[in-house]
């Protein structure tokens, strides 16, 4: 038996360690650190209000809309307002473009590199893929980064710029569109499913988002061989990635894109083969294991703090261990696309579960499904008709917002007193991905999905590590905040 | 050992925003710009395949002399806390504060760039009673000092580049480092703060798209109005030092562009204002903070007589989200 650290890891946001033990050249345990720490609940604590919309974006420079959306809509329901049609399709047009310049950039610049490492060199595959997706100098990147520039010229037009914008607002959009930029939203829309249907999957995005089993599935693979998800799939089937990196199969997914009524994207549970209700009450946060201070047990963030606690006895990690009902959950696309109920996911998670191969085909999959709504979405947007409503914001209130990153589920808990934040509590979505241990000493999802992995007897045989890990799109900065 | 220009790029306390920016550059795209730079990236932590190992032998060869460091970029703040032990971030894999990594680094580096306002002044992660003990590599706030020390100088002989703005204009950092490349960054390219005046001579305020409403005094007083927000929501447009309405944000956008107000991100202590974000102070009536160079009593008495001669179609207009009132000078009559 011997231990050995990995770190830091490389394109993943953020900073992040990876203690392991190995036994008969197998991972046998795992313990994930987040190793940085900077403190925004306190931050954030005696500010006015909406304030927030400025401080949370800047948790995170790769989700920070997803904070913006998740602090705009705490704020939303402690004002007790209401958004215009026009708002709601800004936010969600803003929030969809981050989450699929988001999957592109995790697909190309931070999960495919990967395969390109020397260590592959014997593979029939390797030359092809290197040549392709090689760090910095494989050819795809000079194709990804201006189309990817390109479609985050919608958040140019909608929110100013990307990141960090303060155009999203608890009654809506801050940026009331004009008729000729709604062709122009159009346009970004339609160049950027332009690059998809040539680049990513060779094919149609509604053929793809249509693929609805496994068979299906491996059909278009030898069709398609020639495209990026073509080539992904043929090195997971190579590699057989969809039998690493398994989590607990249990799924979280707070619902995504919000609708006149409930959300494009389903809110659920998933666990034992099927769904069930999301209790966000039932949300607990422990700090056994993590360098926070305790509060007596674990606490609904409504009643949460983030105080640090560095020399705590036992503690690994800055990370708090998020539970729902005291159980582990794993949250992401494959979460949200399982959830709701897209019939390939569906089949694929019966088959192998949670695993590297399937979030990412949820991650393309999503790809596909969305941007046919954006080009709805923006269609649907009636210039000249309210885009934002505003409301006082009372002296004493509470306010949820639960929304969905790239990466998962995220929650913003508010509450004001006095006009001010009282207390400010952010439950991220590696927050659950990449948790310590809890209470009873049950690991996290990765540390979880970790166990088991062949590393070579003395853990020197490790791509297969750098795959599981960047196989929940993590994000460090977020996660610790 | 190559001629070119080689780069190391770390992150600490910050959200990695401004590499995030920093993809979003166009014509060139960011590989580009380094080439044609002919900068050589020698590690950074969103980009590059090395990882762990590979990565902290990369440093042990810039420790020992093995490896030229021409241009070290930290993007996010220096973590100090807590108590000065900078065990808020250790890099993962060392077990040692970054912050001492830093220290060393910037040593054996001829360049040293702040990338964004966290690791210039300390920005958003000091925001507050500041827990993390955040600062910058060369201040800490407004005040000389931070890590490095105010007198500290790199081996190039200029002290700490600071590219503030949160986050920054990938246009900011590729400009500056295409100059540096270029042997054509001197001390005099640099404020007061030690911020390329290539962006910070220009204010927000320069190419507002509400500039008429400006003129006329004709308000903003919710989120979507199309008026000026100096008066009421928060703007400080006319104060902060930066190109953003010249040099366009995402093919075409700005701050002001997207219907909110300048925060001045670029500036020292921006992310702890004693008003909130989205509101302006006033004093009697009057914005406490006026545009720069201008002396109050001309602004009290300008704004008073814009605000008599504001017309009909700004004052409506300013309020409402859409052109209520188009503009009808310039028609031609018809015969």
């Amino acid at each position: 038996m011997s231990r050995r650290l990995y770190g830091p890891f490389n394109r993943v946001e953020g900073d992040l360690e990876v203690q392991v033990e190995i036994e008969d050249g197998r991972i046998k345990a795992a313990w994930v650190n987040s190793p940085l720490f900077r403190g925004f609940e306190q931050i954030l604590h005696g500010r006015n209000p909406r304030d927030a919309l400025v401080y949370t974006p800047r948790i995170c420079g790769i989700c920070s809309v997803s904070q913006a959306v998740a602090a705009a809509s705490a704020l939303r329901e402690a004002m007790e307002l209401e958004m215009p049609d026009n708002g709601r399709l800004t936010t969600n047009l803003v929030l969809a473009c981050e989450n699929l310049a988001d999957h592109l950039t995790h697909f190309y610049l931070f999960f495919m590199p990967d395969f390109a490492r020397e260590a592959y060199a014997d593979h029939p595959w390797q030359a092809a893929i290197a040549e392709r997706f090689r760090a910095q100098t494989g050819r795809c990147a000079r194709e990804v980064l201006p189309a990817r520039a390109a479609f985050l010229h919608l958040t140019g037009i909608l929110a100013g710029k990307w990141p960090h914008s303060l155009s999203i607002q608890p009654g809506g959009s801050t940026r009331p569109v004009e008729p000729q930029e709604r062709i122009r939203l159009r346009q970004i829309v339609g160049q950027f499913r332009q690059f998809l249907e040539t680049t990513l999957f060779g094919d149609a995005l509604e053929s793809v988002a249509a693929l609805d089993s496994p068979d299906a599935l491996d059909d278009w693979a030898e069709r398609h061989a020639d495209s990026d998800f073509g080539r992904f799939l043929q090195v997971a089937g190579a590699l057989d990635l969809a039998t690493i990196g398994r989590g607990p199969d249990r799924f979280l997914s707070f619902g995504a894109y919000a609708r006149a009524d409930g959300h494009l994207f389903a809110r659920s549970t998933w666990a034992d083969g099927k769904r069930g209700a999301l209790d966000p009450s039932a949300i607990r946060e422990d700090v056994s294991c993590s360098w926070i201070r305790s509060q007596n047990g674990p606490r609904h963030p409504r009643e949460g703090a983030t105080l640090p606690a560095a020399d705590k006895p036992g503690a690994y990690s800055w990370c708090k261990a998020p539970r729902l009902n005291g159980q582990v959950m794993e949250t992401g696309a494959l979460a949200r696309q399982l959830i709701d109920d897209h019939p390939l996911i569906r089949a694929l998670v019966a088959q192998s579960g949670g695993n590297v191969r399937n979030r990412v085909i949820a991650r393309l999959l999503e790809l596909a499904r969305l941007v046919p709504v954006m080009e709805d979405w923006v269609l649907a947007l009636r210039p000249r008709q309210p885009f934002c409503l505003d409301a006082p914001v009372p002296d004493e209130a509470e306010g949820a917002g639960l929304v969905e990153a790239a990466r998962g589920s995220l929650g913003h808990w508010l509450r004001i007193r006095n006009g001010r934040i009282l207390n400010y509590q952010i439950i991220a979505p590696t927050t659950w991905n990449f948790s310590p241990r809890d209470a009873e000493g049950t690991p996290g999802v990765l540390e979880q999905a970790l166990v088991g992995l062949a590393v070579g007897p003395d853990g020197h045989d490790a791509v297969a590590i750098q795959h599981v890990v960047r196989s929940f799109d993590p994000c460090m900065v977020c996660t610790v905040h | 050992m190559s001629d070119r220009l080689t780069l190391l790029w770390l992150q600490s306390g910050g959200c990695g925003g401004c590499s995030m920016s920093l993809l979003d550059a166009e014509h060139p795209d960011l590989y580009g710009a380094l080439e044609l730079s002919d900068i050589e990236l020698l590690w950074h932590p969103s980009l590059s395949e090395a990882s762990a190992e590979e990565f902290l032998d990369l440093l042990g060869r810039i420790s020992r002399g093995e490896q030229r460091l021409d241009i070290l970029c930290l993007e996010g703040s220096v973590m100090q806390g807590p108590d000065g032990t900078g065990r808020f971030h250790r890099l993962a894999g060392s077990g040692r504060p970054i912050r001492d990594w830093l220290r060393e680094l910037a040593g054996l580096a001829r360049h040293v760039v702040a990338i964004g306002s966290c690791a210039a002044f300390g920005g958003i992660t000091a925001a507050g009673d500041n827990p993390g003990e955040a600062c910058g590599l060369q201040y800490t706030g407004e005040h000389p000092g931070g890590l490095l020390g105010e007198d500290w100088q790199a081996a190039g002989g200029l002290p700490v580049i600071n590219i503030a703005g949160c986050p920054i204009h990938s246009g900011w950092v590729l400009d500056c480092l295409a100059q540096l490349a270029l042997g054509e960054l001197d001390e005099d390219a640099l404020d007061e703060y030690h911020r390329p005046r290539n962006y910070t001579d220009h204010l927000v305020h320069h190419g507002c798209p509400r500039n008429e409403y400006y003129e006329f005094k004709a308000s903003a007083e919710k989120p979507g109005d199309q008026g000026c927000m100096m008066e009421h929501m928060g703007c400080l447009g006319t104060q902060a030092r930066a190109d953003c309405n010249i040099r366009p944000w995402n093919g075409g956008g700005s701050c002001l562009k997207g219907g909110y107000a300048c925060i001045n991100c670029t500036a020292p202590t921006f992310e702890t204002p004693n008003h909130p974000f989205q509101e302006t102070p006033k004093l009697g009536g009057i914005p406490i903070g006026l545009p720069s160079d201008m002396p109050k009593a001309w602004f009290v008495a300008l704004a008073s007589l814009a605000k008599a001669a504001t017309p009909e179609r700004l004052r409506r207009n300013a309020v409402a989200e859409h052109i209520e009132v188009p503009p009808t000078g310039g028609r031609r009559r018809r015969p």
